[in-house]
């Protein structure tokens, strides 16, 4: 049991990390990288919701799509789920928690159309989890989401202050970047394998 | 006549929606790492926008303004269930090779951003155009990176040998840093050819391009 937690977080972490290896999350990743802060929200807001979004679509999957013979129904439920989880919980946080909704509140919005969030409710599928080992994977893939967030954002602050030649200015040299990291990334092959 | 011809050719060079809008950036880096690979992607994905433009255009008049998003992706979930199940049953190698991004269709920026600053304001045949047009852009640029990181990755196109005898492969090319890698080769020299012809080069990811611009920029502003 303890392994098998350990070697999911791992694999969310690093060998398999969200963005980095799995090319998931690509757009909050790129554009909301820029500054450290922003990119913390982010990150945070995203784990967030999918913690909370695995823990409402695992049941609903096992519990009623599945025994109604519906499962071909599972993309249009979760993304609607989703969607509606999104809603609330912007309406809940605005309404209660004015603080936390102050500074995670704009991202909420982006979230129901980041396919890191459908992708981990689908993963937790094709992987054969069950709940408790979906709900850690879905952690585990938000922290590592956040780690890929938080290290870039840094990387980005050094080379908006480089000498890059003209050309490569802007996007490219961030998608270069990237590369490097997720080249650094896959030094963990074979961790927690 | 000549209006509906810009509306066609619009997405496959001027706004090309992988090199010049910015959008759909996960299915491209993902499931690049063959040349058929992009062509299943981007075939599947052109189905999905055909069927969500006519739809969202058809209905665009009875779609309050306020539920609008959730409406769309509601659209797009179903002719995405549609293809999903199609791909499924008549092609299970492209179904195992394109694997979860097949689903995340719907969560793709390029077929809701048309839903939202196309096919809501366009009537049903300029739809039509723009969307065959997007989606030939996005099939054609997402086959060229398939064939760039096929040819050097494992030195064959379209599975057939090409360089294989006399250069030796380099696998990265196929593992997630090339597809980074050859992404941002791209990026820069489209912003390039841009250039020369007169266009602003594409420095950010920006939020102009992205579908929730309209619902998180008003927040900002209330900052």
């Amino acid at each position: 049991m303890t392994t098998t937690i350990v070697s999911i977080l791992l694999a969310g972490l690093l060998t398999e990390n969200m963005v980095l290896s799995k090319f998931l999350g690509i757009c909050p990743f790129l554009g909301t990288s820029k500054k450290f802060d922003t990119a913390f929200s982010m990150s945070l807001a995203v784990t967030a919701v999918m913690v909370i979004a695995t823990a409402v679509t695992y049941p609903l999957y096992a519990f009623v799509l599945l025994p109604l013979n519906l499962a071909y129904l599972q993309t249009i439920v979760f993304i609607l789920v989703i969607a509606a989880l999104v809603q609330f919980l912007e309406t809940v946080l605005k309404k209660y928690a004015k603080p936390i909704y102050e500074s995670l509140g704009i991202y909420l919005p982006l979230i129901t159309t980041n396919c890191a969030v459908l992708g981990i409710t689908l993963l937790n599928f094709t992987k054969g989890y069950n709940f408790f080992e979906s709900i850690i994977n879905a952690l585990s893939a938000g922290l590592g989401f956040m780690l890929a967030l938080v290290i870039f954002a840094g990387i980005r602050q050094k080379v908006d202050e480089s000498d890059i030649p003209e050309g490569l200015k802007g996007l490219p040299i961030t998608l270069i970047a990237a590369s490097i990291v997720s080249l650094s990334f896959l030094g963990f092959a074979g961790i927690g394998g | 006549m000549k209006k509906h011809f810009s509306y066609l050719t619009n997405g496959i060079i001027k706004e090309n929606p992988v090199l010049r809008l910015v959008l759909g950036t996960c299915p491209t880096l993902a499931v690049t790492t063959a040349a058929v690979n992009g062509i299943g992607m981007g075939v599947a994905a052109t189905l999905v926008l055909l069927g969500s433009n006519i739809a969202i255009s058809a209905l665009r008049k009875f779609i309050p303004d306020k539920v609008r998003i959730p409406a769309y992706i509601t659209i797009i979930a179903g002719f995405v269930t549609i293809v999903q199940m199609l791909v499924k049953a008549f092609l299970p190698t492209i179904d195992a090779s394109l694997g979860i991004f097949l689903p995340l269709i719907v969560v793709n920026c390029i077929i809701l951003g048309r839903a939202e600053m196309f096919a809501s304001k366009n009537s049903i045949l300029p739809s039509v155009l723009d969307a065959i047009g997007m989606g030939i852009g996005f099939t054609a640029t997402l086959t060229l990176m398939g064939s760039i990181r096929e040819l050097i990755g494992a030195g064959t196109l379209f599975g057939f040998p090409i360089t294989q005898q006399f250069i030796s492969p380099m696998v990265i090319m196929l593992l997630p840093p090339g597809g980074f890698f050859v992404f941002g080769i791209l990026v820069a020299l489209s912003n390039k050819l841009a250039t020369k012809a007169g266009k602003e080069p594409v420095k950010n990811l920006g939020c102009s391009s992205c579908p929730m611009a309209s619902s998180c920029a008003n927040k900002k502003e209330a900052e």
